[in-house]
């Protein structure tokens, strides 16, 4: 048994709350890149959110996109340069919210990329304000009564709403709450990446993911959330794979 | 013989290895690190099976298994506090 830091992940401690699910997807998109030997021509594209210092943490390409563009960043690269492998990586608030037009557009036109969607249902960055993924009833500083249909609408599920299109060639829902989620993300990831490499097509993978600073939970609880309330919301599995 | 290394500068405490080990094999330190966490320790070395979950929860890299014993001192330290 070998488990050591991948090569693409850079040996920097980085600024993720502990317990932060962040830290595990990074290391997990590593880790594949490693395993299929494609650093020195993959591209990412960061969010804005807490993923946005990627560039620090990944030992490979990056983009800095405005807040919600990867989608459309990370398509200009792969027409321009399509030898590369190019991935996106955004948060619930980046992908769902602000850019949510980019990512139906570019999964609709079955643009040749991957996205690594990492869902903590909440806005970590700019303090625990609700995203379009916050649970029904969940606590956040812009939803203090809980979120309410009424008022708010309903978390929105992406995998769902994007499964409805011809674009995609594949949509998974994952986790990293427990170490058996850890490896079946890590299955997913690759797969995506495959997907790309063999031109199939628009490939996601949606993480959910422990904020435990903005939930006010501990890790220890945070992890319970996701395993108990977010999976029960967002159920786990593959929602499209052609 | 594998080795289990601990690496306390990049521990930030959070305990998720305590969690999943299945050995119940891991602790938190009263100690704390540079950064003011306390960090992960192994109980016992001989109980340990290196299953690596402890590692692959660790959000921070702050754990890994080495097939070959490790080559510094100080990863030897690191590895049982």
């Amino acid at each position: 048994m070998e488990f050591r830091r991948p090569k693409t992940l850079k040996n920097v401690l980085t600024h993720y709350c502990p317990g932060c699910g962040h830290g595990i997807v990074h290391r997990l998109v590593a880790e594949v890149i490693d395993e299929l030997g494609i650093r020195e021509r993959t591209i990412g594209t960061a969010p804005v959110g807490c993923a946005v210092f990627l560039y620090d943490y990944m030992n490979c390409d990056i983009i800095e996109c405005a807040h919600g563009r990867p989608p459309a960043v990370a398509t200009g690269i792969k027409r321009v340069l399509p030898d590369r492998i190019v991935f996106t990586y955004q948060g619930d608030g980046d992908l769902a919210a602000i850019g949510m037009a980019e990512t139906i557009h570019a999964a609709n036109r079955g643009e040749n990329i991957t996205v690594i969607f990492v869902n903590n249902a909440i806005y970590g960055m700019t303090g625990g304000q609700m995203a379009p993924t916050t649970l029904m009833g969940q606590w956040s500083t812009t939803s203090p009564a809980g979120r309410g249909q009424l008022g708010e609408g309903g978390p929105i599920k992406v995998c769902e709403m994007l499964s409805a299109l011809d674009g995609p060639c594949y949509l998974e829902r994952v986790a990293v709450s427990t170490p058996k989620d850890v490896l079946r993300t890590q299955k997913a990831i690759r797969k995506a990446f495959e997907k790309q490499i063999d031109g199939k097509g628009f490939s996601l993978v949606e993480v959910l993911s422990m904020c435990p600073t903005d939930w006010k939970l501990s890790p220890k609880e945070a992890v319970e959330f996701v395993n108990e309330k977010m999976k029960a919301v967002f159920p786990l599995g593959v929602f499209k794979d052609r | 013989m594998p080795q289990i290394c601990f690496y306390a500068e990049h521990c930030k405490g959070c305990g998720l290895c305590v969690l999943v080990c299945p050995h119940q094999n891991i602790r938190m330190s009263e100690d704390l690190n540079e950064h003011g966490h306390p960090f992960a320790v192994l109980v016992d070395p001989a109980r340990c099976t290196y299953c690596a979950m402890c590692g692959r929860m660790c959000p921070d890299m702050a754990i890994e298994i080495h097939e070959d014993a490790p080559s510094s001192q100080k990863d030897a330290k690191a590895a049982t506090e």
